[in-house]
């Protein structure tokens, strides 16, 4: 039972960073109809340039995190406005291809920059670990939920109180609409990718920091994170963060107890989930979404 | 017809001259990009005649080779049955076809890679896990090797992709175009929509598996890093600077991809990390994906601009 219970903390602590990366799929997706493979790229530039702004130059992490944050956001503004922008309208293989080409580029250019090998980013949260009731929950899982769940109530905010919150909702319920009200498309689709490109920030910090390190594969994470895309059925804020949420505990309890199939069991999950329930698990049935 | 005639004539003394005349590090490249074309063609006919996105065509191609390489049967009946088991495949992704439009159809194949990797490696009595397989059939061709190889490989791209046109000009081939223009439209004019998606997938499927056959049988290997995601974007991606839909796509798409490495190598600077030649196919894809919607082929007029805008809803 506590290593239940303890496991399950974990999975929740990975599967809230999936959150993240998933919630960042689904607002670019709303906003544009483009499904973006090149995320991951995203999540690599927000460690590796933490790590260059809090170990090279031996900047206090938070801002070393906020710096990484502002280069990630830049570099998707610079990919939606070169490449993304280009493709309204294309088939859906050409827009699938040139997300890909571009998280081809970017790992190449991580690597070349940084190496293959691992880089520590710091370790803001301490090894410690927290004894409740028997249960040894690590200092680095509580504070990876901790942050994530600051993340997502930061952007449940930022979509229910301000302006352009309403005005991505807006677009996202109907582009047309919302363009004939006012809502410039152009605006709709950067504020999408910068915030994509922030919430993978953060999942990619909260993924590296600690016990863990940057490497190349962190790319991967994002892959992982699709299983969570559409296990909340790529609608919501809420769904995402569902939807990561079951796929890191999935994840994680597999490793704990089926170890060596945790990379295939929530795409199994994820399989099983598209045969019986397309519209995603954590969605009402809408009128043929899929 | 004279025409025709002419082309053909130099299409054999081609076929004949070319190993003759070619180094083997170059003959190596043609033969590589030929037994891709033949993997192209079957993805050239699933997404650009029927529309269907796949990124799981790397475990066709790997279920192929290991096929090969467990059955220990000579090449001529190793291919064929490759050929089956990938067709059959194709039909197991049948039920997510049906249920998913484009983009999450690509995520539900994503899946197919990762757990044919898993299987790759862990299905040790079949596929030596790790370590892989050498014990691929070894065939007796005239020449030295990389010639004769040439030789069968070859005719085996001009069956493929006249298979391929055959389809297309066929009933089935109709089909398949109703359905990558519009489903439900399709399905009320009565065309089996389920049927037609399988049919695609299985052709591709099997197209796939054959080439991985005949990659492991070439190589002389087949191990579990070789069937990665980044096999299926070279190869969806091959079919995109072809010319999507086009008859030549997977050849032209096949020749590019496979050739470019050794040109970045050879041209830009020899012994270049492996990274720079990476990012070229990257800038690649992007480029002709954003700039030239008709491929590499110079020779295309250029396709009229959709009307679609960003008012369109994304389809799901």
């Amino acid at each position: 039972m506590t290593e239940f219970v303890q496991l399950l903390v974990k999975g929740l602590a990975f599967g809230s960073a999936y959150g993240l990366v998933a919630l960042g799929f689904v607002v670019v997706f709303k906003a544009t109809g483009v499904v973006n493979f090149a995320q991951g790229s995203f999540l690599l530039a927000g460690a590796y340039l933490t790590f260059t702004a809090t170990v090279r130059w031996g900047l206090p992490f938070p801002v070393g995190v906020a710096l990484a944050g502002v280069g990630a956001v830049a570099l998707a503004l610079v990919v939606e406005r070169a490449v993304v922008r280009r493709l309204t309208g294309e088939p859906p293989v050409t827009v699938l291809l040139a997300t890909l080409g571009v998280a081809i580029v970017l790992e190449q250019v991580v690597t070349l920059a940084w190496g293959f090998r691992p880089h520590h980013i710091g370790d803001p949260w301490g090894a410690a670990s927290v004894r409740w009731a028997g249960v040894a929950l690590s200092q680095v899982d509580l504070a990876t939920l901790a942050v994530a769940g600051a993340a997502f109530a930061g952007l449940a905010l930022f979509f229910r109180r301000t302006r352009l919150g309403l005005a991505l909702r807006a677009s996202a319920a109907d582009h047309e609409a919302a363009a004939a009200h006012g809502i410039a498309p152009a605006l709709v689709s950067r504020s999408a990718w910068a915030l994509a490109a922030g919430a993978a920030t953060v999942a990619g910090v909260l993924l590296a920091s600690g016990p863990a390190a940057a490497t190349p594969d962190l790319g991967d994470a994002a892959l992982r994170a699709f299983p969570a895309v559409i296990l909340g059925g790529f609608v919501s804020l809420g769904g995402a963060l569902a939807g990561g949420l079951t796929v890191g505990v999935v994840e994680v309890m597999t490793a704990g107890y089926l170890p060596g199939n945790e990379l295939v069991v929530p795409y199994l999950v994820m399989l099983a989930v598209l045969l019986l329930r397309p519209q995603g698990l954590f969605v009402a049935r809408e009128a043929r979404r899929l | 017809m004279k025409r025709t005639a002419a082309l053909a004539a130099a299409a054999a003394a081609l076929y004949i001259v070319i190993p003759l005349r070619t180094s083997d590090y170059w003959l190596s490249v043609l033969n590589l990009a030929g037994i891709a074309a033949i993997g192209a063609a079957g993805l050239n006919l699933l997404s650009g005649y029927c529309g269907q996105l796949s990124l799981g065509h790397a475990a066709f191609l790997g279920t192929g080779a290991y096929v090969c390489a467990a059955l220990g049967a000579p090449l001529w009946v190793a291919v064929p049955a490759a050929a089956l088991l990938g067709a059959a495949l194709g039909v197991l992704v049948t039920p997510f076809a049906v249920r998913l439009r484009t983009h999450t159809l690509a995520i539900a194949t994503l899946a197919l890679v990762f757990i044919g990797q898993h299987v790759f490696r862990e299905w040790t009595s079949v596929t030596g896990g790790n370590a892989g397989r050498s014990d691929l059939p070894v065939v007796d061709l005239p020449g030295a090797a990389d010639q004769g190889w040439f030789w069968l490989v070859w005719p085996l791209v001009a069956a493929s992709v006249a298979l391929v046109a055959a389809i297309a000009r066929s009933r089935l081939g109709r089909d398949m175009a109703a359905v990558r223009a519009d489903e439900r439209a399709a399905a009320v004019v009565g065309v089996n929509v389920a049927a037609t998606k399988a049919a695609a997938f299985a052709l591709s499927g099997a197209l796939a598996a054959a080439a991985g056959a005949l990659y492991g049988a070439y190589k002389g290997y087949v191990g579990p890093e070789d069937w990665g995601l980044l096999v299926s974007i070279q190869y969806l991606a091959m079919v995109l600077i072809g010319g999507i839909g086009t008859v030549k796509a997977p050849v032209v798409g096949a020749l590019f991809v496979t050739a470019l490495p050794r040109l970045v190598e050879e041209v830009v600077s020899p012994g270049t990390a492996p990274q720079v030649t990476q990012i070229f196919f990257g800038l690649a894809i992007v480029a002709v994906a954003s700039l030239r919607r008709r491929g590499v082929d110079v020779t295309a007029r250029p396709r009229p601009r959709s009307t679609a805008s960003c008012a369109d809803q994304p389809q799901l």
